[in-house]
């Protein structure tokens, strides 16, 4: 082996070396949720709502809103369109009113 | 995010025990419950990986409330405490710091991608500074208004260590005429027609060299759920702004129209950031500064003390100008009493408060109001809008002494 090739071997060593991290980072992260335990109640027209709403979120979303008389009908049914209009929910629009009741008899 | 992230975020949702550090299957124990101050108030205390049993709003996406004691507990809050607020359910739940990379682009003179290893070699910086969730407080709006129904555990103070937002800029290079700068992270929404979550600041707000890009807190990795493993840190600004896994900054020579600044996250245009209860806003602008806040920490209402000197104490917080004063009335506002400031962690920081109050046999509505440098300070009676945000009114403990 040549001077030069010595050189060149030891430059190429250094450009391997190199490219390895110098900071070893935290380790890969593998996260895992707790089971969900919130779950729609019995109620006409659960289906709808399971099916629904349980597709993007778990079902504590709404069962922690408030009671009372400004969270009846016309709530339910401005948060169903909220979730289609804004959201972009792929709800059928045969299901709204299923969900706005199943709401409006349980919550 | 496209769509093929999507696939592969969900498909590692179920197949979440691959390689790396795995935190083993765990299943959520609702045995026990709070029940917090409002209507309809009660909730789980759940156990996350990487949390100590935290108040369960939301599972998926997950949301969870710090449980108030543990601001009692110093004026750091740890980051098995930490609150957690998510908006859209896919959440990157395996991440590879070795692979992770946030982009800088748009109206830069030279687009880049960053390694968390070329982030952690560049100057670091430390910084004590609270977040807290626009809504935090929002279940004791009245009238109630919809949204996440919080406490006043939506909010936590940490020492977070990074680089300033600034100096990533400047290694792209911001072009003349910028006018935003957008962020978005790696998580994202079920269904690619909801909007993505990205936030914006103004040009000379992402370059003030306050706001940065932080990869620890409390001199470790951040939580998962905190936004592992790189976050924005927007000092005295709401946690809307803090943008988790953050991987991409885009910087604009327009104001960004997307939905959650454009539409969601806005305040009254007014003076308080709020309108007659029950009734709509004429004008809105987004959600910014903090405002003023103080608690009580070591007395919750309905304890029974004996009378006598009873030691009061507690944190309190502003947007980052400092807090003057914190004073204590035990007579219901009628006379006050100003407490000794603890030691100061910085502007945006917590600060710690204590006074010594003399409690004669009977009830007493305990309340506690700070001051800014500034001179701004806490109202009276709640302030009230539409979306909840923004909760500031002087808190009221109620005891009695015997």
């Amino acid at each position: 082996m040549s001077h030069l090739k010595i050189a060149l071997w030891f430059a190429a060593s250094i450009l391997v070396l190199g490219a390895v991290p110098i900071i070893s980072s935290a380790k890969p992260i593998s996260y895992q949720l707790p089971e969900e335990t919130a779950a729609f109640g019995p109620g006409p027209n659960q289906d709808a709502a399971l099916g629904n709403c349980t597709a993007c979120h778990s079902a504590d979303y709404i069962k922690t809103q408030p009671h009372g008389t400004a969270f009846k009908k016309d709530f339910w049914q401005a948060e169903v369109t909220k979730m289609i209009k804004v959201y972009g929910a792929p709800i059928d629009d045969a299901d709204v009113g299923k969900i706005v009741d199943y709401m409006v008899a349980t919550h | 995010m496209d769509r093929r992230q999507l696939i592969t975020r969900s498909g590692a949702a179920f197949a979440a025990l691959g390689s790396g550090t795995a935190f083993g299957v765990l299943r959520a124990f609702a045995a026990d419950t709070v029940t917090l101050p409002f209507e309809n108030g009660e909730r789980p205390l759940v156990k996350y990986p990487q949390k100590r049993p935290m108040i369960g709003l939301t599972s998926r996406p997950p949301q969870l409330e710090t449980p108030f004691a543990v601001f009692d507990e110093s004026a750091i809050t740890p980051n098995d405490a930490f609150f957690v607020r998510y908006h859209l359910a896919g959440i990157p739940y395996d991440i590879d710091p070795d692979v992770f990379s946030v982009e800088i682009k748009g109206k830069v003179d030279k687009p880049i991608k960053l390694s968390l290893a070329d982030i952690k070699k560049m100057p670091a910086v430390e910084l004590v500074a609270v977040n807290q969730c626009s809504g935090n407080s929002r279940g004791f709006s009245e009238p109630r208004v919809a949204g996440g129904q919080l406490a006043n555990g939506a909010m936590g103070n940490a020492r977070w260590k990074g680089v300033p937002l600034k100096a990533v800029l400047d290694q792209a290079g911001v072009q003349a005429g910028a006018k935003q700068v957008v962020f978005g992270g790696m998580d994202g929404p079920v269904f690619d027609k909801t909007p993505d979550f990205a936030k914006a600041l103004d040009i000379d707000h992402a370059r003030d060299g306050e706001v940065m890009l932080a990869y620890a807190m409390n001199g470790a990795d951040l939580p998962l759920l905190n936004g592992f493993p790189l976050r924005l840190i927007v000092p005295g600004y709401y946690g809307t702004y803090w943008v988790k896994h953050l991987n991409e900054i885009t910087v604009l020579d327009s104001v960004f129209d997307g939905f959650w600044m454009k539409s969601a996250y806005r305040i009254p245009d007014t003076e308080c950031a709020c309108v007659e209860p029950g009734t709509s806003p004429k004008a809105t602008i987004p959600i910014n500064k903090f405002n003023v806040r103080s608690f009580i920490t070591n007395l919750s209402s309905g304890a029974k003390l004996k009378a006598g000197p009873v030691l009061l104490k507690g944190i309190a917080f502003d947007s980052g100008k400092g807090i003057k004063d914190v004073s204590v009335s035990t007579d219901g506002g009628a006379t006050w009493l100003a407490s000794q400031l603890g030691k100061d962690l910085g502007n945006y920081s917590f600060r710690e408060w204590q006074v010594s109050v003399p409690l004669t046999a009977g009830p007493h509505d305990i309340k506690v109001r700070a001051t800014n440098q500034a001179g701004q300070t806490q109202p009276d009676k709640p302030l009230w809008n539409p979306p909840g945000y923004m909760r500031n009114v002087i808190e009221t403990t109620s005891v009695t002494a015997a």
